[in-house]
């Protein structure tokens, strides 16, 4: 390698000694190919993926987690820009993490597909003629029998086809080989590694992913608008290909382990739904539960999660309703403690907001409001109130879980922070005639991911076909075995010997067995 | 017998078995530290002599054993097996009081995964004599369980439901399977690079320490740390890049999400990859070929204990 090396740097500077052939642009090109190809270059690229596959699990990942990402891009002033740049938040899509897999899947093409031609001569090449001194080899046994040569040579063809050689006859000798199908399996696993790998790439280009929150007794319509958020591959027009199915959430029942150790560990999720494959198809009807996913037209919908969404009425000072409906309001711990806000920006005299907690099984005590079960057996509602003078419509998109308090003002009551506990029915009557609100009940909401990965079946079966070759690639041991007779003073000396093309795996004792059968077949 | 007597049986078993394999990992160290202690003046002779010959497989190793050391490898491997048993026991009732595989979190993981690392060893140890690899699997079997009773216990129980899937007893057992093979293979390598040292230096004329002589020649170590890991390679390809994506595609409506998790358990696939690429690439088997099978160990320790408390994912385990 390094010879080549000197020869194009001294081919390409003006002073190059003469006798050296150019190598020109396609001299290059193949030098570049063969390198590019070669099982050492294979070797570093796969280091490389292995390397550049690490950043991703260390850092936040847009695809993953966009709200950490945004979060280690607040705190970290500095290094965030940079990682931007370099493509840390999206390693798996950036331009460095794609050239590593490109070439090593050119280099896989380029490797593959010449040894094809190579197997197939292989394949049909019969056993060849013993080595002019078998005792150099790594099995050897040598012996002297009474039989004559060709007793001995039969015998040895009828013990090697036994242990299933090819077997060829050569002038008092012959040649042995198995395990032809070894280099098939490797061959069928890189191959299949190409097919895994086309089969992922076409997912991740025609693909699409949203995830959408649904309160029940609410329904979706597949359409971007209606997703919270949605990624689709560069091949995938989400304006248009996006199959037009709708669905309604009718119930949602969640049961969880009442006592033991595990207590409130949940057990099973049901989403009881009515969809519409199409716009004018029949209403059918599916129970969606974790690990049971509805396909559709291609696309599947997937259970995520589930929550609790409160159901308030807000009356402003004036009496009119500002505010009325179920509020989703996320979890914050695995007993479904549920965070949430709640907000009236129509409010009059005042705008009106709210934030605090859902608590389904609450419990208050000195350690804080909390819930101590996630499902409803004493659901209360935990909040304190704020107030702020109208403001213009700014148009600018606002999250429904949090509570912008930059201009509003916190209620008091009796010189200290309102806080309030209300029980579904309860209402309770803000200060200041400012209005009131009430606890109507509260329903629940669940996660729906939709998606659609075309291709997996391909790379499925890429795994599954990679596996076997992988298999026959790794157990079958390739194997030559010759033996050669000759006749010294009336006896027949056998020499047997062997060589494994692969790791060494116990060919001494083989040969000694055949050695064994040819003997025995002397006392016969 | 129900579920919380069978837990607790559980929670005597484990700490038990580890306390046993304990006493088998002080075996297997006076086993090695009377191998250093014999009196190696005469056999050093052969030895230099042997040295310059092209093949020292099987050395003097039959005709100089150390008693002391071969008695207290035997205690070692007996004490291994008994701990294997108590072991098994108690994965097993682990199990039955969860009423599930016992493979649900991390502490559970732990458990199945070292028991794993002795069945391999254990069947390999019959088939191939390995008893040389004793200190190092007692070691490692030892610590993981010393590290599940003290740092990830965690009381029995049921499933949340994205966990019951039959494909969750398929990922895991291939996982923790191959596991084990990796750890048996990793160390046969990292003895491998002392004993081909030992045989390098031996050529040299440097003598070789006797605890040494005992173990088979750096080649037939190299062959059973291939073995091992021909046989883990598939099965981690099986577990993780088959098994765990159909899961996954079930369970969390993607087969593959770039999770911490999954990420490292490519970068492990891809380096053993790399071993076995290593091993048929000139310049790179033997010496190098071990050290990427010990490098490709780290990584799937870091992925089975680091992934699971430094980095957050969907993997994170409950109770732990
Ligand atoms: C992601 C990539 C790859 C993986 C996981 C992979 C895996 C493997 C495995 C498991 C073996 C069997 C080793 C053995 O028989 O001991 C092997 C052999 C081989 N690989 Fe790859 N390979 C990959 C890419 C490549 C590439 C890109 C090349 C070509 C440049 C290549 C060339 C070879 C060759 C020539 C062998 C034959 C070794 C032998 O027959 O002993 N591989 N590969």
């Amino acid at each position: 390698m390094t010879e080549v090396k000197d020869r194009i740097a001294a081919g390409s500077s003006p002073d190059g000694r003469p006798d050296l052939p150019a190598l020109g642009v396609i001299g290059w090109l193949r030098w570049t190919w063969r390198q590019l190809t070669s099982m050492k270059t294979a070797l570093v690229l796969l280091f490389m993926l292995a390397l550049g596959a690490v950043p991703g699990s260390l850092i936040p990942q847009t695809g993953v987690d966009p709200i950490k990402v945004a979060d280690f891009l607040e705190t970290h002033k500095k290094l965030g820009p940079l990682y931007d740049k370099l493509g840390l938040f999206d390693v798996y899509k950036s331009a460095w993490f794609s050239a590593i897999y490109l070439l090593l899947f050119i280099s896989l093409i380029g490797c593959v597909v010449p040894r094809l031609g190579v197997y197939l001569r292989a394949v049909r090449s019969r056993p060849p003629k013993p080595p002019r001194n078998l005792n150099r080899l790594a099995g050897y046994e040598s012996f002297t029998v009474d039989d004559d040569a060709d007793t001995v040579l039969e015998a040895a063809e009828r013990e090697l086809r036994r242990r299933r050689f090819r077997v060829e006859s050569y002038d008092g000798a012959i040649g042995a080989e198995r395990g032809y199908l070894r280099e098939a399996g490797n061959l069928l696993f890189h191959f299949s590694l190409i097919v895994a790998l086309i089969g992922i790439a076409w997912g991740s280009l025609f693909g699409y992913r949203g995830t959408v929150l649904v309160v029940v007794g609410k329904d979706f319509a597949n359409s971007l608008t209606q997703y919270d958020d949605f990624t689709s591959g560069p091949a995938f027009d989400a304006e248009n290909d996006l199959p037009p199915f709708a669905l309604t959430v009718n119930d949602f029942k969640a049961t969880f382990q009442q006592d033991g150790p595990q207590m409130g560990a949940a057990r099973t999720f049901n989403a009881a739904l009515t969809y519409q494959a199409t716009p004018d198809g029949p209403e059918k009807s599916y129970d969606l539960q974790v690990n049971h996913p509805l396909k559709l037209d291609g696309s599947t919908v997937y259970l995520l999660g589930h929550g609790y969404a409160p159901k308030v009425t807000v009356k402003d000072g004036t009496g009119q309703v500002a505010f009325s409906g179920p509020a989703p309001f996320l979890p914050q711990d695995g007993n479904f403690s549920s965070f949430g806000v709640i907000k009236a920006p129509d409010a009059r005299p005042v705008t009106l907001g709210f934030e605090g907690y859902f608590l389904p099984t609450a419990q208050i005590d000195s350690l804080g409001p909390r819930s101590v079960f996630p499902d409803d057996l004493n659901p209360e509602l935990v909040m304190t109130g704020f107030y702020g003078r109208p403001q213009q419509e700014t148009g600018k998109p606002e999250s429904v879980y949090q509570l912008d308090k930059s201009k509003l003002t916190q209620f008091e009551k009796d010189g200290d922070k309102l806080r309030f506990r209300l029980k579904p029915g309860e209402s309770l009557t803000l200060p200041d005639k400012a209005g009131s609100i009430t606890f109507d009940g509260y329903t629940r909401w669940v996660k729906l991911q939709v998606s659609h990965q075309p291709g997996l079946y391909v790379a499925l079966a890429g795994l599954v076909l990679m596996i076997l070759g992988l298999m026959a690639s790794l157990f079958i041991h390739p194997r030559r075995t010759w033996v050669r007779v000759r006749t010294e003073d009336g006896r027949t000396v056998v020499e047997v010997a062997g060589l494994d093309r692969g790791p060494e795996r116990g060919i001494g004792d083989e040969l000694e067995a055949i050695g064994k059968v040819i003997k025995k077949q002397e006392q016969v | 017998m129900n579920s919380s007597t069978l837990a607790s049986l559980s929670n005597l078993l484990i700490p038990t078995a580890t306390v046993v394999y304990t006493i088998a990992l002080l075996a297997h160290t006076v086993e090695w530290a009377a191998g250093l202690r014999v009196p190696r003046k005469a056999e050093d002779k052969v030895l230099v002599g042997a040295g310059g010959a092209s093949d020292p497989v099987e050395p003097e190793v039959e005709e100089t054993p150390s008693v002391r050391a071969e008695q207290a490898s035997r205690v070692g491997v007996l004490l291994t097996i008994l701990a294997f048993a108590l072991h098994a026991a108690g994965v097993l009732t682990r199990g039955l009081a969860a009423g599930r595989v016992p493979w649900g979190n991390m502490y559970e993981f732990s458990i199945t995964a070292s028991l794993a690392v002795a069945a391999v060893y254990l069947v390999m140890l019959k088939r191939q004599r390995l008893q040389w690899l004793g200190l190092g699997v007692t070691f490692v079997i030892a610590g993981t369980l010393g590290l599940a009773v003290l740092a990830f216990y965690v009381p029995a129980g049921d499933l949340l439901p994205s966990l019951h899937s039959y494909w969750l007893v398929i990922h895991v057992s291939a996982a923790a399977i191959a596991g084990g093979g990796f750890t048996v293979g990793g160390l046969a390598s990292a003895l491998y690079l002392i004993k081909a040292r030992a045989e390098r230096r031996a050529t040299d004329g440097k003598p070789m320490p006797a605890a040494l002589r005992r173990v088979p020649a750096a080649s037939a170590i190299d062959a059973v740390a291939y073995k091992v890991h021909a046989f883990a390679f598939p099965l981690w390809t099986f577990g993780v890049l088959v098994a765990g994506p159909i899961w996954a595609y079930y369970a969390w409506g993607r087969a593959w999400g770039w999770d911490p998790k999954e990420v490292w358990s490519l970068v492990t696939w891809v380096v053993y990859a790399g071993y076995l690429h290593a091993r048929a690439t000139a310049g790179w088997r033997g010496r190098r070929a071990a050290w990427v099978a010990i490098a490709g160990w780290f990584v799937f320790l870091f992925n089975f204990i680091g992934v699971n408390l430094l980095l957050s994912g969907f993997h994170a385990y409950s109770g732990l």
